[in-house]
């Protein structure tokens, strides 16, 4: 690896990261809520990927744009029924899910319009939002959750749990899954296991139709 | 092909002309053809010895080829003059700019100003009614006078737009990236309502004479002022208005209790008209916005507009302004969907500004940053050199 190429890596968040990992060289990838394109830029400069994003925000579409990236404003709710079937071979969604208007339509939708999509989400199910709400009886505001519930543009939280039950009901099959802890670094717990939904602070799955 | 003097035309005013035909007729939409024809252009920046560098610059209804250049008639900068030239986004030390004046155009290029020769008199409103395809066409003809096959870039604003987008969808293999700006892939009902209310203002001015003002040397003036004020309306905004002029008078302490311009609004609007009609040809203007009102690219493709795109392998880059309320951000989105039910490499951004459509004739460093970071991003992919 170049020190070019490691600076990269380095810069990116850890769970894009490990997205960046799963995806194959030369792949066609959307990202959604790419925000400043981070994930794109590095995937089209380290692994050649024909990348293209949809953003909701002005100055994040801009800087994406801005820096030769791909990218259109507009959101997961109601931009993906535009595209055909298949028009990518990875679609990802990294830490958006929860803000969706229909979680579960844009779920449909990412496995339709990509043979592969990777879906990232802080786990509700995390022992320390547990805690807070147990303890303190307040909405948990963590790491990951940062913003207060009146501002919070999250509206569709769910655990690990919950996660593949919808999946379940999507008939989607899993191909990879990692349940992240709070270091960041990816644990062996199954997505099934009561342990991934209390230690796990975020997930990663791939997925796909069965 | 005969490259005429340019001195030598009534006009004198084209920069540099070329007369085609040779090759063959040019077809319209409209059935008709036309023999021969010609193009007047201008051109900044060098062309790079494989001809990969070169940029199209579509002017808007009443542009015209001096996008960068001291405009012969007026004395102003070029229309395009914050955008073209060293340094700039449509950087001339990297990439060869071409502006031509559109075919219908009365800055030298084929129109009903210039003289039909067959006979011998200016064509009027004989000349065949026109359309953005061919407008198009047309460049496409002078395009291949200069040995270009494939242009780097097409860019253009309203109109100019419609032709970026034309060019992409009639022409795909001619044109690495298309950039429409404040643009549509369809006139809308709004903005044909708009162009026949100039339309009839000239018509209904007597000196237009049914398009044969020539032999009766007079010019329809009035008419087309009041055309061109209209429309200069529509090309700003409730706020960008409020902050010019308000409600603030002209010369004066008082309002006068008659019909004098006595605010500055009307005053400004009565100047755009007046210093307008010494630039631009009457019946030029009912033939361009009749080529505007005409444009549904949709339509020529049994009404789905992704089929314009189809499998396109041209980047594209849609711009739209907040304000602007003649081709509003719900236009280009249009345009976006389109390309994405092609899964088509494109980007799209609506820039925030209070100052309406003409937003894109402005400096305006959002839009800008975008375009440069989109044309940076393309000349790579496409292994321009770097200045």
């Amino acid at each position: 690896m170049t020190s070019a190429s490691a600076r990269a890596r380095a810069d990116l968040r850890v769970d894009l990261l490990f997205i960046a990992d799963l995806i194959a060289p030369g792949s066609r990838v959307l990202d959604i809520g790419c925000a400043d394109g981070a994930l794109l830029d590095y995937l089209s400069r380290e692994r050649g990927a024909d990348g293209r994003g949809i953003e909701i925000s002005q100055a994040g579409v801009n800087a994406c744009v801005a820096r030769g990236l791909s990218v259109i404003q507009g959101n997961a709710d109601t931009d993906l029924m535009d595209y055909p079937d298949d028009a990518f071979d990875y679609v990802v969604l990294s830490r958006t899910l929860q803000a969706t208007r229909n979680p579960r339509d844009v779920l449909a939708q990412l496995v339709r319009i990509g043979r592969r999509a990777i879906v990232t989400f802080p786990n509700f199910g995390y022992w320390r939002v547990r805690w807070n709400l147990v303890a303190n009886g307040q909405m948990p505001t963590t790491r990951l959750l940062a913003e207060p519930w009146y501002s919070t543009e999250n509206i569709h939280l769910c655990t690990i749990r919950d996660f593949t039950q919808l999946c379940d009901d999507l008939d989607l099959r899993t191909e990879r899954q990692v349940i992240l802890n709070h270091t960041g670094h990816s644990t062996r717990f199954r997505s099934t296991s009561r342990f991934a939904n209390f230690f796990g602070e975020q997930a990663l799955f791939m997925l796909s139709r069965c | 092909m005969a490259i005429a003097d340019p001195m030598d035309r009534s006009s004198s005013n084209a920069g540099q002309y070329v007369e085609l035909g040779d090759e063959g007729a040019l077809r319209l939409d409209s059935g008709t053809e036309l023999p021969r024809f010609g193009v007047a252009y201008q051109t900044y920046g060098t062309l790079n010895a494989d001809k990969s560098n070169a940029v199209l610059v579509c002017h808007a209804l009443t542009g015209d080829q001096h996008a960068a250049n001291t405009h012969p008639i007026t004395g102003k900068l070029g229309w395009w003059e914050v955008m073209i030239g060293p340094g700039r986004p449509l950087d001339t030390d990297r990439y060869f700019i071409i502006s031509s004046n559109v075919l219908g155009g009365c800055m030298g290029s084929t129109g009903p100003k210039e003289i039909n020769p067959e006979t011998g008199e200016p064509w009027a409103l004989s000349f065949p009614v026109i359309t953005i395809g061919d407008m198009v066409r047309a460049q496409a003809r002078l395009l291949d006078h200069l040995g270009i096959d494939q242009l780097f870039c097409v860019i253009g604003g309203s109109m100019g737009g419609m032709q970026a987008l034309q060019w992409a969808s009639a022409y795909p293999e001619r044109v690495f990236a298309s950039v429409p700006i404040a643009s549509a892939a369809r006139h809308s009902a709004q903005n044909i309502a708009f162009g026949e209310v100039g339309r009839q203002a000239i018509m209904a001015d007597r000196n237009w004479h049914g398009g044969e003002y020539h032999a009766h040397a007079t010019t329809p003036h009035a008419g087309l002022a009041v055309a061109r004020m209209a429309a200069h309306i529509t090309y700003l905004s409730e706020a960008a208005l409020h902050r010019k002029f308000g409600r603030k008078l002209q010369d004066r302490d008082s309002i006068t209790f008659g019909f004098d311009a006595d605010f500055q609004v009307e005053s400004y609007l009565r100047h755009q008209g007046s210093t307008f009609v010494d630039r631009f040809d009457a019946n030029s203007y009912l033939f361009i916005t009749r080529a505007m009102d005409y444009f549904d690219m949709a339509v020529e493709h049994d009404g789905s507009l992704p089929a314009a795109f189809h499998k396109t392998p041209v980047r594209f880059c849609v711009i739209s302004f907040t304000s602007d309320w003649l081709f509003p951000t719900a236009d280009s989105r249009e345009v976006v969907k389109a390309l994405n039910a092609e899964a088509a490499n494109v980007s799209f951004v609506e820039v925030e500004t209070d100052k309406g459509h003409d937003a894109f004739l402005l400096d305006e460093p959002e839009f800008h940053k975008t375009l440069v970071g989109f044309l940076n991003g393309a000349a790579d992919k496409r292994g321009l050199k770097k200045p």
